[in-house]
């Protein structure tokens, strides 16, 4: 692929904050008709941090609001409560309605569909284009010649894997892999500092998923984009992301380094997210015994493996997190014991339960 | 899941496709959507279909069930099902032989039930116009039905809006096999569910399976689950089949270039984390020749390493 090594116009001033920090983040949305109080509760006191130049992982089953908390954090939806540090700033304070140029210009996001977002009557050069007028970022100063727009134009492709002659194309005129090439050409635009990438994979061919998966890797190693990736497939989120938090009904339940989370899941959600992915080296493990039990611990818990330990206190009415393993691998779970107050009916719930 | 099946031997296959040619004829031209394929099903075993949307998978499943529609036309070969050509049935025929004798699964099949009728009434409905059963011995089966699918049979006055997803899909599966087909045709069951879903979902098929002995031809992308579930399977690309054989002669020696690279398209859950290539974009197999045997039961097309097409790659 490319050679062309684009370097990092930022300096690092400190790099001890992290690139985005989220606290507490919590939305609920109204249900029901116009008069109507009822509320579903979609996110619930979400903590996520995201170092520079780090991908995390967010995984979950569809309903257990990673997508809400994507569009949280990209403001295209107003949380009800929390704070969203990006740099180090609470953009929620700081630009109060919406969200501002200076941050779009730091934080793009990726969508999972490249097939609805890409106008059908634009070239590929449109979206591009627009990305760096808007911005300013036409070439290396605040407002570049048209040849400098056009050397930048041609090195977002090369970048992307793209050829730049490609520009000139419709987006009907490529494959789903290589419109997904461009939306991310498009996040890259900008410059950002952190992508927010929303099951970028799901609508590709197999064969090309792969090929997306290293271009965000290279990003980051090249550019140091910091990344959150948001999917249901916990294979590319081990493959991918350094580290991998997992949500539950709304709530991160378990979050910790990606092999290490994936290899001793201490959650009985995530050991069932775990147990269900298909793997052909473990052909025939499917126990429903096993799985029987697990649903009940996920859905009514009565246990916590770290019950009677005096150097982790469990607790039934707050969050506790309680450490797993070597602290360097800063893999943690949340209580068992730990009810949620009110919380969303879960797909789980409603499921009929396997024979036992 | 232990390959226990007698369908390498000298049983007679319950499906036997030969030399199938499906194009699309247009206006100004055609395309070959199935080109040349040939497989056969044994009975009680599960043969798993593989490739990327547009390889012609669904195109073939369609032919089996002789749902094609213009433009699509079957130009050549055969379809034979337990001895009886099916390109030649009569419309009375195919009535009976759809449902009773092969059955299909669609992708979106839990979108398929009847948004105003109750489950009960849709599932009874098969056996009062199929069986010819009395209304009420119809419901008696239908709720026998729901069991047999873990679903609570007082379900069977509720609304399709009033189940989940997978409680849909259930139903649909449970209606499919009401009137114990020979063969059932899954085509991409489980896509639109959640994976702590659809594991579930493939196990009961399996369970269902060994229960009522019938034959699968399962349809998917997802090579993992194809090969966990299947006892043979074949990869298709571009309308052809590139290789055949058993599913773990496949998951551990993969022949073709290009079931190499979608077996490379899935992450492992273990080991170490080591880069993986899938296939670069743009790489395009042309002219793929027939199929040749490299080992007993493992047929690969054969390719030249060079030819491999690079259409419009970055590289």
């Amino acid at each position: 692929m490319s050679h062309t090594v684009h370097s990092p116009t930022r300096p690092d001033v400190s790099t001890r904050t992290p690139a985005l920090e989220v606290r507490g983040l919590g939305k609920s949305f109204h249900t029901g008709g116009l008069f109507s109080s009822q509320t579903v509760r979609a996110l619930h006191h979400v903590d996520l941090t995201i170092g520079r130049g780090e991908i995390v992982a967010l995984v979950g089953e569809s309903g257990s609001g990673k997508s809400t908390l994507a569009r949280c954090v990209a403001r295209l939806e107003k949380p009800s409560e929390g704070a969203i540090l990006l740099d180090g700033v609470d953009v929620l304070k700081r630009d109060r309605f919406q969200a501002s140029r200076t941050f779009r210009s730091r934080l793009q996001m990726v969508f999972q569909d490249p097939f609805g977002s890409l106008n059908p009557v634009h070239r590929v050069e449109h979206f591009l284009r627009r990305s760096l007028v808007i911005h300013g970022k036409g070439g290396s100063g605040r407002r570049g010649t048209e040849e400098q727009t056009r050397h930048r134009l041609e090195e977002l492709m090369t970048t992307v894997g793209l050829q730049a002659d490609m520009l000139n194309s419709y987006p009907h005129e490529l494959s789903g892999g290589q419109r997904q090439r461009v939306a991310i050409a498009r996040a890259l635009a900008v410059e950002p500092q952190v992508i927010l990438a929303d099951e970028p994979t799901s609508m590709l061919d197999v064969s090309v998923r792969i090929g997306v998966l290293n271009l965000m890797r290279k990003l980051r190693d090249e550019q140091g984009i910091s990344m959150l990736y948001i999917t249901h497939d916990l294979a590319s989120a081990r493959y991918l992301a350094d580290r991998t938090a997992v949500m539950f009904a709304g709530e991160i339940v378990e979050e910790g380094e990606s092999l290490d989370l994936l290899a001793n899941p201490a959650h009985p959600y995530t050991q069932l997210l775990v147990s269900a992915v298909p793997d052909p080296a473990r052909a025939g493990s499917y126990d429903p015994v096993q799985r029987a039990r697990l649903r009940q611990a996920v859905m009514a818990s009565t246990t916590c493996r770290f019950e009677g330990d005096p150097g982790q206190r469990c607790s039934a009415e707050e969050p506790v997190r309680h450490q797993v393993g070597d602290p360097l691998d800063r893999h943690w779970v949340r209580c068992h014991l730990y009810r949620p107050g009110a919380g969303g009916g879960h797909a789980l719930s409603t499921e009929p339960q396997p024979a036992t | 899941m232990t390959v226990s099946q007698t369908s390498f031997g000298s049983h007679e296959p319950v499906l036997d496709v030969k030399n199938l040619t499906v194009k699309y004829i247009g206006d100004t031209r055609s395309t070959t959507a199935v080109d040349n394929v040939s497989f056969s099903i044994g009975a009680g075993e599960v043969f798993g279909l593989a490739g990327e949307s547009g390889c012609g998978k669904s195109t073939i499943a369609n032919s089996i069930m002789r749902l094609l529609k213009d433009p699509a036309k079957i130009a050549a070969g055969s379809i034979s099902f337990g001895g009886r050509n099916v390109l030649a049935m009569s419309q009375d025929e195919l009535r009976r032989f759809r449902w009773q004798d092969v059955a299909m699964v669609f992708q979106s099949a839990m979108n398929s039930l009847n948004p105003v009728l109750t489950i009960g009434e849709q599932m009874a409905d098969i056996f009062t116009t199929h069986a010819g059963y009395s209304r009420q011995e119809s419901l008696r089966r239908a709720a026998q039905l729901l069991e047999l699918v873990r679903i609570d049979p007082g379900r069977l006055k509720s609304y399709p809006h009033q189940l989940s997803g997978g409680m849909r899909q259930r139903a649909v599966i449970a209606m499919a096999v009401a009137l114990k087909p020979s063969l059932l045709i899954l085509d991409e069951p489980t896509t639109a569910l959640d994976v702590v879903v659809q594991q579930e979902i493939m196990a009961q098929i399996k369970d269902l399976q060994r229960e009522l002995g019938f034959s699968v031809l399962f349809i998917t992308h997802d090579m993992s689950l194809m090969v966990e579930l299947s006892h043979r399977m074949a990869v298709m690309y571009g309308g052809r089949i590139v290789e055949t054989a058993k599913a773990q002669d496949i998951y551990t020696t993969p022949g073709h270039p290009y079931t190499q690279a979608l077996m490379g398209a899935f992450p492992p859950l273990t080991g170490p984390r080591v880069p993986l290539k899938g296939l670069p974009e743009g790489v395009k197999f042309q002219n793929i020749p027939d199929l040749t045997e490299i080992a007993p039961g493992h047929f690969v097309a054969p390719f030249d390493a060079e030819a491999a097409v690079f259409e419009g790659a970055a590289q």
